[in-house]
């Protein structure tokens, strides 16, 4: 047993018990929060866990590293949480088969529009070419974006950064304007987050409907492959 | 609950395989997601394969555990850009401007492609 409180801190800021038990308990409540909210799209479960850890990262001089020891558990899962996304669609695959051709023309319309939006507004308001570069993957799930910004030079860390804040931005936003423009087509709601806000958008659409989040999730599938062939083309074509 | 974990971890590997095999650019859990997909529907098929994970909704129930918790999955590298945030703040609003924007954008006019096409299937199709 160790005899002072600060020799006990930094044994257990160095193993990964410590950074799970907070990642996981931190969520907890901010779920919880979520829940009692009705899951409001201001009380994004996601904003919310990642500024709290964050904050006590930086309070308690913890590197990330030291962090993500702990925390890779639950970053590891992303990978089988997206095979899993097979169930959900294996079972309303009837309402999905059905929706092929608008999926694939929203697919094609929204993944241009994802990549030229960005590039063409970073332009105008004369962003560094690095990190305009840096942007134009952002509506990619973040292995697929950072893999992208690295073949075109750019600044992987940056389009990290870039691909969460869209994600977060894209959850928070969908429910009100949605809502704002009427729409209650399900399957097209759930597709347009996918599509603009990845997994992050996917699984906010998860939390507001079933048929949502099974379209938010093809969307997202099918956009990190449409984007990896998109952007070295967008990019030569829009700068030159 | 262990073997259907194994079977979406297997299908995860199995793509993996594939993806890195063929130096594809598609994401190996892609190509494990269709895999499932397609062991589900041979399940239906075929009764042999309805054993293991594959009965009883094993691993649908694995799947439906696993995504009910899916925002938790992000918090990580969202930390991670907690940590970055002097990039953001030295690039500026402009930065955040230009990302809000794109993604309304985008949002608007991928819902509005969907709703234009699905209904204009459904009038070039007799109503039911």
């Amino acid at each position: 047993m160790s005899d002072n409180p600060f020799s006990m801190w930094v044994y257990l800021s160095q193993s990964p018990l410590l950074w799970l038990t907070v990642t996981l308990l931190t969520y907890a409540v901010a779920d919880a929060v979520s829940l009692r909210t009705h899951r409001h799209p201001l009380a994004n479960p996601v904003l919310h866990s990642m500024w709290t850890i964050g904050a006590f990262l930086l309070l308690t001089g913890t590197s990330y590293t030291s962090y993500f020891e702990g925390a890779q558990f639950v970053h590891f899962l992303l990978g089988p949480a997206t095979v899993a996304l097979a169930v959900p669609l294996y079972e309303n695959r009837k309402v999905v088969t059905s929706a092929i051709l608008p999926m694939l023309v929203a697919l094609a319309a929204g993944s241009v529009t994802a990549v030229a939006s960005v590039v063409l507004l970073a332009e105008a308001v004369g962003l560094p070419r690095t990190v305009v570069l840096s942007l134009a993957p952002k509506s990619v799930t973040a292995g697929v974006a950072m893999g992208i910004s690295e073949s075109l030079h750019a600044d992987p860390s940056l389009t990290a950064v870039a691909v969460i804040l869209t994600g977060i931005m894209g959850a928070i936003t969908v429910t009100p304007l949605m809502n704002r423009m009427g729409i209650t087509d399900f399957r097209a709601r759930g597709f347009a987050v996918g599509i603009a806000a990845h997994g992050i958008g996917t699984a906010r659409a998860f939390q507001v409907d079933a048929v949502a989040g099974v379209f938010a999730g093809i969307a997202m599938s099918l956009n990190a492959l449409v984007t990896s062939l998109l952007v070295p083309l967008a990019v030569t074509l829009l700068l030159h | 609950m262990i073997a259907s974990l194994s079977l979406i971890l297997l299908c995860q590997l199995a793509g993996e395989v594939f993806v890195r095999g063929l130096g594809l650019p598609v994401p190996g859990p892609v190509i494990g997601l269709m895999l499932l997909l397609i062991l589900l529907m041979a399940r239906d098929r075929f009764t042999l394969l309805a054993r293991g994970p594959l009965r009883g909704d094993g691993v649908e129930n694995a799947s439906r555990g696993l995504l009910a918790n899916l925002s938790l999955l992000f918090v990580p590298a969202g930390v991670g850009v907690v940590q970055k945030l002097d990039l953001v703040a030295e690039h500026g609003f402009a930065f955040l401007g230009v990302l809000a924007i794109s993604v309304l954008v985008t949002l608007l006019v991928t819902v509005a492609t969907f709703l234009a096409a699905s209904r204009l299937m459904a009038r070039g199709r007799p109503p039911p």
